[in-house]
């Protein structure tokens, strides 16, 4: 139970009102504050979509493109550095047959079988994480973001054997032993030990207008943009291209798309 | 009613009672260090009335943090219709920069180690 | 009726001693991962459910192998389960304790646990296990207790318990099956992703409670002079085999399918636990050791000259006992991690204060157990002395 603002005003004047009688008495303890607008709204510079989803466009991702793309994640969002098994990614680098498992392509081009790719949530429209989360810590918004609530996350670890991706990553240590003091990124929370992180489509960048680091650092390797909308850069580029996505098969509608 | 073994029973509660009672005969005589929180000396008002702060700030947080969080909201209008970015570190702290000299203060006092610093950072201070 | 519990010999205080101090040497362990957290474990980030769930799993099979007793003792009325019932229920009872301690011990954030009842999630699988879970706890304490109570004052027991034991039976089987849908029902886990699953878990379960069961039996009998029957020792070694051959024969059923449609992802969790995979094998000689242990207990359980000796009886019943914690206790939580959704291999393996740690679980419920019993027996054998 969440004793709110409101609340508080209601029972802090109906106290008052006891003692001192009526309207009164509230106007004397909080004067011109009975009926205060008090609302919490959207950022009027965010940006918004029915459906958010990307694209990453393979055959322009150099090595160095890649660790450039994975490093503007990590450092921006204070993951910290773990040397493997117990290591925290968010995007990260992996050989094609292990990004596209049942993909299978024997012959596939050179170029697109030899260099790695890039895996990270899919951001499903259908999320396995999502559905057996015992305590809604991990939930779809309308725009299709599968967003983590680490406030509420009890440590179960049910969506990282649910996710069919490897996307998530669990906090094993207390992430700031790991981290540079300051952190790298002052103006965005680590997170603490017991909890499970992941790809967030970078919400809290999309609230000022911008796009997420790993699409602005890709030099136009990564489309970031509305699904919905036919004219959106990610649709333009996937009526042009042939995409894949992981494990379509499925049934969890990544929204993720790969142009190869 | 008889009661057996009675002055073992009456001496097992006495030592109970004075155990339970630790802090307070310890500290009996002495003042605590009253909390000295500094305001802000360029700000006149808060989100929300300074009664409602001192004593309900914690809900205040909790509410923004669904908000924001969970509902993508991520603006607070105050009650004198200012408008605020609901932000722990990036506008709380924004004005009340000097976590030891406010947050701390109370928090000590009153014994209570809330684990928002956890995560949430906070300005470094000189010592 | 808990005061039967505060007298005994000294054997038995030397042995809660014992139990205490095994607790207390883990939560000393506990502490170090309440501070640091789950690193302190072997679990990794492809690996990240370890030994704690997989004795979890095998203690829900425990917990609801009761059913094995209480079916024919109350719905079919089998007089030869009349000493024996209560100690299954009691064996339930700390088995479900052991199960709660086992999730609480593998949360990241054990404070948070209240989280589950403040926002219950209908659609989490979790969500249902804790419901089952405790449901089952009190079930099974207030049947146990009233029903040894009313025995105690030599009346039958109140009527009000009758409903309560029906309900006891599918609730029992529900466990199991909850349990095996928190693996069943995961899209990229080819390992557990089987309808067979739940069976499996069950037939396992009924072989493994009863043969836990019949060793406790000998051991309250060597111990008190309470001797819960042989018959009922020998029909519930029949239930143990043919419990332990359904599990076999459903786990042939699972190699089959995967095996002969030779889905890689499927198949390669098989690989890897009986061959090997890409050069990582931790659990080979493990996984063999349960099949050759499961097929020689049917040898020892099924042949009638061999189940009625009573050394040879035990031996299966241990066999049935490794055979089973070996597949559920090991195999089946590591297993389903191991190669990952990427088909990357991380092998996983207990670290010593993971085990320390487990083995004070097991200490909590030997305690519970021996609570338990001493109390059943007491008040049995003050019965019998009239």
């Amino acid at each position: 139970m969440t004793f709110n603002r409101r609340d508080f005003l209601k029972v802090a004047g109906l106290s008052a009102a006891v003692g001192l009688g009526g309207n009164a008495a509230f106007e004397l303890i909080f004067p011109g504050q009975v009926d205060a607008a008090e609302e919490m709204k959207q950022s009027p510079t965010e940006l918004t979509a029915k459906r958010w989803g990307m694209v990453i466009d393979v055959k322009k991702l150099t090595p160095g493109l890649r660790k450039t793309i994975t490093d503007a994640c990590h450092i921006n969002h204070n993951v910290p550095t773990i040397e493997p098994p117990k290591n925290l990614k968010w995007i990260w680098e992996a050989p094609f047959e292990h990004v596209f498992t049942e993909v299978e392509q024997e012959y596939l081009e050179e170029a697109v079988k030899e260099s790695p790719m890039l895996a990270m949530c899919n951001h499903c429209d259908n999320p396995p994480c999502v559905r057996v989360c015992p305590t809604k810590a991990t939930f779809r918004r309308a725009d299709g973001i599968v967003m983590m609530d680490m406030h509420r996350c009890i440590g179960c670890r049910f969506c990282m054997a649910a996710c069919p991706y490897g996307s998530r990553s669990f906090n094993f240590y207390d992430p700031r032993k790991y981290l540079p003091d300051p952190v790298p990124n002052t103006a965005y929370p680590t997170r603490t030990k017991g909890v499970v992180e992941k790809c967030t489509f970078c919400t809290e960048r999309l609230v000022t207008g911008q796009l997420p680091y790993c699409v602005e650092a890709a030099q136009g390797a990564m489309l970031f943009g509305d699904m919905s909308d036919a004219g959106s850069a990610p649709r333009k580029a996937l009526r042009s291209r042939f995409s894949i996505r992981r494990n379509p098969g499925l049934g969890t509608q990544p929204q993720v798309y790969y142009l190869v | 009613m008889k009661i057996y073994d009675k002055p073992v029973i009456v001496i097992g509660v006495l030592i109970f009672l004075a155990i339970f009672a630790f802090p307070l005969w310890t500290a009996l005589g002495t003042t605590p260090p009253q909390p000295k929180v500094e305001l802000p000396k360029d700000m006149k008002e808060c989100v929300a009335p300074t009664e409602y702060m001192k004593s309900s700030h914690m809900q205040l947080l909790n509410e923004w943090r669904d908000s924001v969080v969970r509902d993508g909201n991520r603006v607070w209008v105050s009650h004198t219709g200012k408008q605020y970015n609901m932000s722990l570190t990036n506008e709380c702290l924004r004005c009340h920069n000097e976590k030891s000299k406010f947050c701390d203060q109370c928090h000590n006092y009153v014994g209570v180690v809330p684990f928002c610093w956890d995560c949430h950072t906070y300005p470094k201070e000189a010592k | 009726m808990l005061e039967k519990a505060l007298e005994g010999q000294p054997r038995y205080w030397g042995w809660l001693i014992f139990l205490l101090a095994l607790i207390g040497a883990a939560a000393f362990g506990y502490s170090f991962q309440y501070r640091e957290g789950l690193s302190i474990t072997g679990m990794s980030r492809d690996v990240s459910w370890g030994f704690y769930i997989a004795n979890f799993t095998f203690l829900v099979g425990v917990a609801a192998s009761a059913v094995m007793l209480v079916l024919p003792y109350y719905l079919h009325h089998y007089k030869t389960f009349g000493r024996i019932t209560i100690l299954g229920e009691f064996l339930a009872i700390a088995s479900v304790v052991m199960c709660i301690l086992f999730i609480v011990a593998d949360l990241g954030k054990p404070a948070r646990v209240n989280n589950v009842l403040l926002h219950p999630t209908p659609n989490s699988i979790l969500f249902w296990d804790m419901i089952v879970l405790n449901g089952y706890l009190f079930l099974n304490l207030i049947i146990g207790w009233t029903t040894l109570a009313a025995e105690r004052k030599e009346l039958p027991p109140p009527k009000w318990v009758k409903p309560l034991i029906y309900l006891s039976i599918p609730w029992a089987v529900s466990i199991h099956t909850v349990t095996a849908f928190l693996y069943a029902g995961l899209p990229g886990r080819g390992f557990w992703l089987t309808a067979i699953l739940a069976p499996r878990f069950l037939a396992s379960a009924f072989a493994a409670g009863p043969a836990v069961l019949i060793l406790l039996s000998f051991l309250v009998r060597g111990l008190t002079k309470f001797d819960a029957g042989k018959e009922a020792r020998e029909t519930l070694a029949k239930i143990v085999c043919y419990a332990i051959i359904m599990h076999l024969f459903f786990f042939f059923l699972e190699v089959f399918t995967v095996g002969y449609s030779m889905i890689p992802s499927h198949l390669a969790h098989l690989k890897y636990l009986y061959f090997g995979y890409h050069g990582a094998g931790g659990l080979v000689p493990f996984v063999w050791t349960a099949l050759v242990a499961g097929f020689a207990a049917i040898v020892l359980l099924i042949v009638p000259r061999f189940r009625q000796k009573e050394g040879l009886l035990i031996t299966g019943c241990i066999l049935v006992f490794v055979c089973t914690w070996i597949d559920k206790g090991m195999a089946m939580i590591s297993g389903g991690f191991v190669p990952n959704p990427l088909h990357e291999v991380t092998e996983y393996a207990p670290t010593n204060l993971e085990l320390l740690i487990t083995f004070g679980v097991y200490g909590v419920g030997a305690l519970v157990l021996t609570i338990l019993y001493k109390v059943a027996v007491s008040i049995k054998q003050q019965e019998e002395l009239r």
